[in-house]
């Protein structure tokens, strides 16, 4: 099969095109505002994972594995829940686990809040590899019956 | 200083799961050396926390700085330390168990980071003083433990695996319910408030709701008679290690723990809620242990056993009686020290025979001594007889049911405990001793790091009567019991121990 003829029509393929970008744009504006208006670390993150998958539905899998492979959704899944526990844990330094350390800066400025907007983006890195390697992962395994071949 | 000891048990186990997700698959041992240090940690810090709780008594500690009952706190009292010892030192030797038996599977770090996310769970479960944290830990723990009982991935596991999820997310949501229930009474949701919040505006209907789901959600979890489908099949289809923690600690840090923390120190033990609870615990006494005779498969029967075995902790906890909570908890330590041996010894004849079933067993006493006896030292502690652990927690609670009167509690309590005797001598007669049968000529003996985690079980074993005498115990067992007796002060010695 040809790369143009994989996943679905040129009306989907043009479309994807142009707003897939604006849609992990938006993801990223999401976990990056999470601390000063509604949304954050889960939200956006689903955002930036949908993004991904948006290719997929529209390139057919082949093509999105060039973007992110599993290797690589893996490896930011598991790091985002690592700078999660090592945020804390460093909280323990400062006095308490879990302790905001750094400078709360004003409210409602985008540098304020100390390490919520980090926090924020450790969720997103989870969440959003976690949910893509999921979608991943029902796309690809398939049940077969005992005997039956793949 | 030293308080920041409790966060590290939830910190401890998660960090190092990611760790082994992250780089396991790169660089060869990792992941054992990891999970064993990781654990080891763990259960010299629970060792040392019991240590600690003798010098200072009950110690709150305020996550990220905020006081409770605005903030999240995690509460270490006598229960607490009883538990994390038991949770960890098991977990310890099981990680080492694993180094050799899990040579097996394929994917080795990925069984690494379910077992330490449960326990990171576990851990969270017995040390939080927030319910609503409590409950999201119990998710951690039983979602992990789901996948970690379908890691085989072969028909039987998955269909355990999807029942166990079924019967499990149930529980959970009839735990989620009585905490929105309870929530929406009280305004809080620190255990400790709650339960001072609750004193005050007296018995309800909404107590008595809430009670109810609790009874199934902490049941189902704690797999006592009507509630325990799910747990003959799914501890006998997890891989060894795990089926000894599922069985040896899951369902009583999950189960019994919660609780006993719910119903003593929050809600308030009420007589009826007592005499229910008795009645269950006499009931899966029983029955676990009927259903535990007619078994062949040999996990299969240990997981009757299972059931058969927290109707006895149940039982004496639900006395409500000094003599009887020390002996259900006391118990509920041996247990898990026993049921994890008799695990891990099943796991090590079917690494090295190929079978759990008893009746293609036999005689593999002289080819594998050391399992044999370890084995035949955890039978007669489950069994009761002197002078192992289990002998001195089952006649507490026996003397116990018969000083509060309770006279045919205390004779099923006791005719179960010889029917418990029976179908051990059974595994024993089947599985170790007669003659050896064909083609088992070749069996051999299990690889290092599984001997030595299953002879370090059996010296628990033999020395774990020792810790009814508080001067070497540091007063463990006294002080869990203690904080169950408690009860409502809960919340009163919470608030006086923050600093």
């Amino acid at each position: 099969m040809k790369e143009q003829d994989r996943g679905m029509t040129l009306i989907v393929k043009t479309i994807t095109r142009l707003t897939v970008g604006l849609i992990l744009l938006f993801g990223i504006y999401i976990v990056s505002h999470g601390h000063i208006s509604p949304g954050g670390g889960f939200a956006g993150g689903v955002i930036v994972a949908l993004s991904f998958i948006h290719i997929m539905l529209a390139f057919g899998k082949e093509v999105a594995f060039k973007t992110v492979s599993q290797k690589v959704a893996s490896v930011f899944e598991s790091l985002g829940a690592l700078i999660f526990v090592t945020l804390a844990i460093v909280g323990i330094g400062y006095g308490y686990f879990f302790l905001n350390f750094l400078a709360k800066g004003e409210p409602f400025k985008l540098f304020s809040s100390g390490l919520i907007p980090l926090y924020n983006m450790a969720i997103s890195f989870k969440v959003g590899a976690g949910l893509f390697i999921m979608f991943i992962i029902l796309v690809m395994f398939r049940v077969t019956k005992k005997g039956e071949g793949e | 200083m030293t308080q920041h000891l409790l966060p590290l048990f939830v910190a401890i186990p998660l960090a190092a799961a990611f760790l082994n997700a992250l780089l396991g698959k790169k660089i060869k041992r990792l992941s054992d050396l990891l999970s064993a240090v990781a654990t080891f940690a763990l259960a010299a810090a629970s060792i040392y926390a019991v240590l600690l709780f003798k010098e200072t008594g009950v110690i709150v500690y305020k996550v990220g700085g905020w006081a409770p009952p605005i903030g999240i706190a995690m509460v270490m009292d006598g229960l607490t330390c009883l538990m994390l010892v038991t949770v960890n030192v098991i977990a310890f030797l099981v990680s080492v168990y694993s180094i050799d038996y899990m040579e097996k599977y394929t994917e080795k770090w990925n069984f690494y980071c379910l077992f330490l996310l449960m326990l990171a769970g576990m851990n969270g479960v017995i040390i939080s003083g927030d319910m609503f944290n409590l409950y999201v830990f119990l998710e951690i723990a039983a979602i992990s433990s789901y996948a970690l009982v379908a890691f085989g991935t072969e028909h039987e596991e998955l269909e355990a695996s999807f029942k166990y999820a079924v019967m499990g997310t149930l529980a959970s949501s009839f735990i989620l319910l009585g905490i929105v229930f309870l929530y929406s009474f009280t305004s809080t949701l620190n255990m400790a408030d709650m339960s001072m919040e609750l004193a005050k505006r007296g018995p309800s209907q909404i107590v008595l709701l809430v009670s109810v789901l609790f009874l199934m959600g902490f049941g189902l979890k704690s797999a006592l008679v009507p509630f325990h489908a799910w747990l003959p099949d799914a501890h006998p289809s997890a891989p060894a290690p795990i089926s000894a923690m599922l069985s040896g600690v899951l369902i009583k840090s999950l189960g019994v723990y919660a609780m006993i923390r719910v119903f003593f120190s929050v809600l308030g033990a009420t007589p009826q809620v007592l005499s229910i609870l008795m009645t269950i615990g006499t009931i899966s006494i029983i029955v676990g242990a009927c259903l535990a005779l007619g078994q062949w498969d040999f996990k299969r029967l240990l997981a009757y056993s299972s059931i058969n075995q927290i109707g006895y902790v149940i039982l004496g906890i639900a006395l409500g009686t000094p003599l009887g909570i020390l002996g259900g908890l006391f118990h509920l330590l041996n247990h898990s020290v026993f049921k994890s041996l008799l695990f891990l010894n099943s796991g090590a004849v079917e690494y090295a025979t190929g079978t759990r079933d008893l009746q293609k067993m036999g005689g593999l006493k002289e080819k594998m001594p050391v399992t044999a006896n370890t084995s035949l030292v955890a039978s007669m502690s489950i069994a009761g007889i002197p002078p192992f652990n289990g002998f001195w927690s089952k006649m507490i609670i026996i003397v116990a049911c018969v000083q509060a009167g309770h006279f045919a509690h205390a004779s099923w309590a006791v005719l179960a405990s010889i029917l418990t005797l029976a179908y051990f001598m059974k595994v024993q007669r089947y599985a170790f001793f007669g003659e050896l049968k064909e083609g088992l000529s070749r069996v051999k003996e299990v690889p290092l790091f599984m001997k030595l985690s299953m002879i370090a079980l059996a010296v628990l074993c033999v020395a774990g009567g020792l810790l009814l005498i508080p001067g070497l115990s540091g007063g463990l067992l006294n002080a869990a019991s203690d904080a169950v007796l408690n009860g409502k002060d809960y919340g009163v010695i919470v608030f006086g121990a923050i600093k």
